[in-house]
């Protein structure tokens, strides 16, 4: 990981990747919260922090101040890297409106929740043949062996890829996401991903299949057939997005059970809480961090916003804003209302996010069917990635 | 009580829809719309009110009158 100078101070100098808030930013949040809501920094060019509900959300709804032509919470150090093959980026995600309203329609049926419903057979089994590998052992880690193994195998099911690529996707999709501070290895993941999509979208065309990419390219859009590097764009997006965020998710989800055994107890005994408890702990632990591009000078709530700067749309911080909900740092299970954004807000709300929900039910439902008491091991290390998806690496439990 | 969802301000969260789907429907694109004419049979009101507090895009509202 890249070296950081030690942060200066959290309102005028903050580093979402220092140690220490990466391992807990919720004491940061708050602080910054209470003193001064918008934080800045000129580390990695000149960003803005937001971390009130009130604030996150409304940038988010105006597209026409806060571009998503820049997504990436890390920028690239120096030039960013010439994509001739992806003249529009990874759309809808890294687009606006037009090319993100028509992109994002092309995409939205294969995360219907009817679509969904479709997978959750399939993720169920996934799970429990993962547990069937560790169950005898009495020990797991609950981040490396078993959320890391889910998202990405779903999400190749919906490509039409076989599963055997499972560690080389997550593998590509860590050196986008997780060590995008590293120039050379972010590159190589970069690189991995297209070259494999250029190539898939070459045989999707000679053996058209039902699958997502062979759809695409199948499709028409006013007349004029999906041009390839869409079709390579959404691919690819699709790949990025569905693996870091949910595993890290699941991961938080595996993490807070195994150190809450009150909760732990409570949803084994009551299952009806479940659905209450999913959305619950995506608020306490939003994974993903995005971020926007301020498209022409503004004041925002104070804040003298210029032309180019970045802003981090804090959606997990927003999560934790006392001013939304009560008592916000404690997971409430069967929180009733509960208005949380894990997914976003407004006309980027996660396009896979009722993938996202039934993989996190399903993947904690199968993990307590099997253990319902666990507890992370004595002496051993949970360790945490951050920046723009936030969730444990390592999570090692033992089964009591 | 009658309710509508703003499809304006709709976004394709599915929160309604999960929480009371006798109530919701959710098309392909994920914008969701109220069942039949909006208005709540009784034994669903308190749910109603759940889904209305619970939508992150403010977008169901009660009709008034």
């Amino acid at each position: 990981m890249a070296k950081t100078a030690p942060v200066a101070g959290w309102a005028h100098d903050f580093d979402v990747l220092d140690p220490g808030y990466v391992e807990d930013p919720f004491v940061i949040w708050d602080e910054l919260r209470r003193e001064c809501p918008i934080a800045h920094t000129d580390r990695r060019g000149s960003t803005w922090l937001p971390t009130r509900y009130v604030d996150v959300t409304a940038m988010a709804h105006d597209v026409e101040h806060f571009s998503s032509l820049e997504v990436a919470v890390i920028p690239f150090e120096g030039e960013e890297p010439e994509e001739p093959v992806l003249p529009y980026g990874l759309p809808p995600i890294s687009a606006d409106p037009p090319l993100h309203s028509w992109t994002r329609r092309l995409l939205l049926p294969w995360f219907s929740h009817q679509r969904v419903d479709g997978y959750e057979a399939m993720t169920r089994q996934l799970c429990s043949s993962l547990i069937d590998g560790f169950i005898a052992e009495g020990r797991a880690d609950a981040a490396a062996d078993y959320a890391q193994q889910i998202p990405v195998r779903v999400i190749a099911h919906v490509l039409g890829v076989p599963n055997s690529l499972a560690d080389t996707f997550t593998g590509w999709v860590r050196d986008v996401l997780e060590f995008a501070d590293d120039h050379d290895r972010r590159l190589r993941g970069m690189e991995g991903l297209i070259t494999y999509f250029i190539d898939e979208i070459a045989r999707r065309r000679e053996h058209p299949g039902d699958d997502l990419l062979s759809v695409l390219l199948n499709s028409q859009v006013d007349g004029a057939p999906v041009e390839e590097s869409i079709a390579l764009g959404i691919g690819a997006l699709v790949l990025i997005a569905g693996v870091d965020t949910t595993w890290s998710a699941i991961g938080s989800s595996l993490w807070h059970l195994a150190t809450h055994p009150a909760d732990r107890r409570r949803l084994v005994a009551d299952p009806a809480v479940m659905p209450f408890a999913i959305e619950e702990l995506l608020r306490a632990y939003s994974p993903v961090t995005m971020a926007r591009v301020v498209t022409k000078d503004v004041e925002f709530a104070g804040c003298p916003m210029k032309a180019g700067d970045k802003i981090l749309m804090n959606f997990p911080a927003a999560n934790r804003d006392p001013d939304v909900f009560e008592d916000p740092d404690k997971v409430v299970l069967d929180r009733a209302v509960n208005r949380h954004v894990a997914f976003g807000s407004g006309i980027h709300r996660c396009a896979g996010s009722n993938l996202a929900r039934m993989e996190l039910r399903v993947a904690v439902e199968e993990w307590l069917a099997r253990i319902p008491e666990f507890h992370v091991e004595a002496g051993r290390e949970v360790t945490w990635a951050g920046g723009q998806v936030r969730g444990p690496r390592s999570l090692p439990v033992a089964f009591s | 009580m009658n309710i509508r969802v703003d499809p304006a301000k709709c976004q394709g969260h599915a929160r309604c829809f999960a929480l009371v789907p006798e109530l919701f429907s959710v098309d392909d694109y994920g914008l969701s719309s109220v069942v039949g004419d909006g208005s709540v049979p009784t034994a669903l009101e308190d749910r109603a009110r759940l889904a209305i507090e619970n939508c992150p895009e403010f977008a169901i509202e009660e009709a008034r009158g």
